[in-house]
């Protein structure tokens, strides 16, 4: 097995079974060699190198930040690369614009369905390419039956002069794998197609990619569903910080191996790593302070349940698209949700709002703090007291001696180098924004303190310090739950760690597990819900609940029968 | 894992069988109901209007008044038109009524040379605006906004200085084949009448039947998506403001041979009459959605007003503008409760 930093291949594809193998791989379809693409401040892919052979299923892996989308978007004409070359059946192009891809044969299928909502099924399918009559005009009623006969293909019964935006998500990415598909296109690249989609539309999905894979397309797969990968995908490129770390046969990839590619912890390194002690000195109370149970939202939450107690820091893991922001959110009262109840101090929170999280004591720190936090042009001192203001003030008079008290206090407290309190935060570091925003909420003396990515972006000196800080707040009784992307900061500034995938609660660290290999493990366990769950309304085959249930054998399976799902926020997805 | 591996990889030739079949509700009876009034709602209250007032008033319901009615209101159905698809892709043209303007004293200036370059000069320099509008939002990705309110100014700056400073009036010679484009009529309807029907009638097809139509409501229903779809949005930018700056240039030199003599001061806020008959007839204004038909009941509606008002006499022609401005905040309001009732909630 090659080491996981494979050189990274220059140009030729590395060969899955060596030099030796009698049957040599089928020709590449489309290639990418060596490609880079950089963005103001930013590679978004250094010296990539990606080749599709006809008629398989590439899977396309990496977390936030890897350049998949920049790959992508490269591949299918939205941007130039600044270095390299595409190549398609061998023959160098270049595509100016996505419509140049399209008339080559590579159809997009994005996260987001990129239709026009306003427009009929039918009008989006043939939009740019509409049959006309004799006379030139449009030919609607071809284009309708021939709508109806494609969408009946893959089983859906949707009135082509329906506008688009009044059916449901699963039926418009049908109906954008539709359009891509009836373009005759050679390569269909499908950016995290599934995941807005119920377990029943996967099914479709999965069905019409068999389909289309036996007609010889080529396809492009991008998901962070282990499950989905390995069921019908034939080979894998890892990205990782927009550089090519693996490329070879899904089957020689075990799944361990293939999620520690993608994080970039290297699995010898991290089973060597025993675990190192967890003694900071904490002993966290009995009782919990925060209770949640039952957490659901559409294609979000499914059934999620965890407890923090005060002086204990919780972690909570899980790949992209799993749920941890959600879930945060979903606490601190800023998701709404479909069931689920709060907790707070033995309380339940009756309406469960932002206005309500915050009165019981919940404060969430945002995963993005330019926009859903740091106010750049005010000063330190008014960014520290700005949700604190009510307490400081009387008859909404602000009394400017208790601001300077307090805000005195958690500069000190929390070392936040600035000028002074009247210097603007948008010219203070990332680290000390980050510390200014911690300020903020600890200002409302809150009994959880709900972090997510709280070192993103930040340097390394203010890492450590931004680390510590948590320590001691958990240490003076603070309750915290950590979201974090790295393994290291969760393993070894968690207490204990729950770890999500795909909405639900997939399994828990406690004690000598948490450790990068233990959290590994459960990362790329096998999902018990991405098997079909047969609605009950709906006419399945009779086969399919013999094997939902020969499945359902995988360990804990919480809410089998729910709708389990996971939806990426697009936001999130890579910011290039 | 194996045995779903293998039931789902080998697809059977020809199309699979339905294995799952995504039904979509049908929409409900009142769901049918929001849709029909928010797209015929406009044509609904025209023809209530018109009937009440055709007993209020002797006068409303006669011929002569009809055909007074609608050359009235022919020049703005033109600008309109033209707006209706600049809005439908999400933009604003500001310019048209300082082009408007502008085509009638080109017109006007142009017709002692003859009939053609009459009405070809026009098209010529009110297209080029139209298109420099165009590249400035499809090219350099400015706002509609400010691109058209420039070119407002510097039409009307144009105007002014071929005319010094309007002190200048060009005459369309008499008797001349230019004026009666103008001034001539069938069955007592004007030319302009006829032509702003025909024009709405290809408008229509363009914007339903054609490529180029589709196009539109995909650039203003969701830019990105058409761009990714491999839509020319650039050039469909382009071409729109194009076709309206040589809309309104022509409604402008066929105003100019009604009047015979290229008037300066014409067509100050004639942007915001369009666009106000735009958003009546039922065009979204943020683009995506709307029709031409929409349109010209609009552009009528605004017209019956105008001519209920100057019936009742004891009323100052200018409470026009405050009933046009009333009616257009019922039917935004109305457009936002139907939509919430097509949706179903």
């Amino acid at each position: 097995m090659a080491p996981p930093e494979a050189a990274a291949a220059q140009s030729a594809p590395p060969g899955p079974d060596g030099p030796g193998d009698p049957a040599a791989p089928p020709a590449p379809v489309l290639e990418a060699v060596g490609v880079s693409k950089r963005f103001p401040g930013v590679v978004a892919l250094d010296d990539v190198s990606f080749t599709l052979r006809a008629g398989e299923i590439h899977a396309l892996v990496g977390e936030n930040g890897a350049g998949k989308s920049t790959l992508i978007k490269i591949l299918t004409g939205v941007h130039r690369p600044d270095e390299g070359e595409l190549r398609l059946g061998g023959e160098p192009v270049a595509f100016h614009r996505p419509h140049e891809a399209q008339q080559a044969g590579i159809s997009t299928i994005y996260q987001e369905v990129n239709l026009v909502p306003l427009m009929s099924v039918a009008r989006n399918i043939f939009l740019g390419r509409e049959p006309r009559t004799r006379l030139g005009l449009v030919d609607f009623r071809r284009m309708h039956r021939e709508t109806a006969e494609l969408l009946g293909g893959f089983g859906i019964t949707a009135d082509p002069r329906r506008p688009l935006h009044t059916l449901g998500i699963g039926t418009q990415q049908m109906v954008a794998l539709a359009r891509a598909v009836s373009v005759r296109a050679r390569v269909v690249v499908m950016d995290e197609p599934t995941s807005s989609l119920e377990p029943r539309e996967v099914e479709t999905l999965f069905r019409v990619t068999g389909d289309l894979h036996a007609r010889g397309i080529s396809l492009v797969y991008v998901s962070h569903r282990m499950d989905e990968l390995y069921r019908i995908c034939d080979r894998v490129t890892v990205l990782r910080d927009g550089r090519l770390v693996h490329t070879g046969d899904l089957a020689d990839t075990d799944r361990v191996r293939l999620v520690s590619m993608m994080l970039g912890r290297e699995l010898a390194r991290v089973r060597k790593e025993a675990a190192e002690g967890h003694d900071d000195g904490r002993t966290p109370a009995a009782e919990p302070v925060l209770t949640a149970t039952g957490l659901s939202r559409r294609h979000l939450l499914d059934d999620i349940g965890l407890d923090l107690r005060p002086g204990e820091v919780l972690g909570l893991g899980g790949l992209l698209g799993s749920g941890r922001t959600e879930t945060a959110k979903a606490l601190a009262g800023a998701l709404p949700l479909d069931g689920g109840e709060i907790t707070v101090g033995g309380r339940r929170l009756r309406r469960i709002s932002s206005a309500a999280a915050i009165r019981a004591g919940i404060s969430l720190l945002p995963e993005d703090r330019k926009a859903e936090g740091i106010v750049p042009g005010l000063s330190v001192r008014e960014n520290i007291v700005l949700a604190a203001l009510p307490r400081l003030s009387r008859f909404g008079f602000i009394s400017r001696r208790k601001q300077d008290r307090v805000v005195d206090i958690f500069m000190k407290r929390l070392r936040i180098k600035a000028a002074g309190p009247e210097q603007k935060v948008g010219e203070l570091s990332g680290g000390n924004q980050q510390k200014v925003l911690l300020a903020r909420w600890l200002c409302l003396e809150p009994r959880v303190l709900l972090l997510d990515e709280p070192t993103r972006g930040i340097d390394v000196g203010a890492k450590a310090e931004v680390q510590t800080l948590i320590d001691e707040l958990a240490a003076e009784g603070l309750a915290v739950l950590l979201i974090s992307s790295e393994l290291e900061e969760l393993v070894e500034g968690a207490d204990r760690i729950v770890v999500l995938r795909a909405g639900s609660v997939a399994g828990e660290l406690t004690g000598d597990d948490v450790t990068e290999g233990g959290l590994l493990t459960v990362l790329a366990e096998t999902a018990p819900d991405a098997v079909p769950q047969p609605a009950p309304e709906a006419g399945d085959p009779p086969d399919a609940p013999a094997q939902a249930e020969a499945e359902a054998e995988a360990e804990d399976a919480p809410g089998a029968e729910g709708e389990p799902d996971g939806v990426p926020d697009p936001r999130k997805e890579d910011p290039r | 894992m194996k045995s779903l591996a293998d039931t789902a990889l080998p697809a059977p030739a020809g199309p699979p069988p339905p294995l799952t079949v995504t039904a979509e509700p049908r929409p409900s009876g009142r769901q049918r109901a929001a849709e029909l009034l928010q797209r015929q709602g406009v044509l609904a209250v025209l023809v209530l209007l018109c009937v009440i007032s055709s007993f209020l008033f002797d006068s409303f319901a006669t011929l002569d008044n009809t055909r007074g009615v609608t050359i009235q209101a022919s020049f703005l159905s033109i600008v309109a038109l033209g707006m209706t698809l600049v809005i439908v892709t999400g933009g604003i043209d500001l310019s048209v009524g300082s082009v408007f303007a502008l085509g009638g004293v080109v017109a006007a200036w142009a017709s002692q040379y003859g009939f053609l370059p009459a009405l070809l000069l026009p098209l010529v320099v009110c297209g080029a605006i139209g298109a420099i509008n165009g590249l400035l939002v499809a090219k350099a990705g400015m706002a509609p906004f400010i691109v058209t309110l420039a070119s407002l100014l510097g039409a009307r700056g144009l105007l002014l200085a071929l005319t010094h400073e309007g002190a200048k009036t060009y005459l369309v010679p008499r008797g001349s084949a230019f004026q009666k484009l103008g001034g001539g009529a069938v069955w007592g309807f004007g030319y302009p009448v006829l032509i702003a029907l025909a024009l709405f009638g290809l408008g229509g097809l363009l914007l339903q039947r054609t490529s180029f139509g589709q196009a539109l409501f995909a650039v203003g229903g969701s830019g990105d998506a058409a761009l990714l779809m491999g839509l020319p949005v650039a050039r469909t930018k382009v071409l729109v403001y194009t076709l309206s700056g040589l809309l309104a240039g022509f409604a402008g030199a066929l105003n100019a041979a009604r009047l015979s003599s290229g008037v300066t001061i014409i067509g100050v806020g004639m942007e915001l009459d369009a666009i106000s008959a735009v958003v009546i007839g039922g065009t979204l204004l943020v683009g995506g959605a709307g029709s031409v038909s929409g349109t010209l009941w609009g552009v009528l509606l605004l017209g019956v007003i105008q001519n209920l008002i100057n019936q009742i006499g004891s009323l100052n022609s200018s409470y026009q503008s405050v009933v046009s401005g009333g009616f257009l905040i019922v039917v935004v309001v109305a457009q936002r409760y139907l939509s919430a009732a097509r949706r179903g909630t």
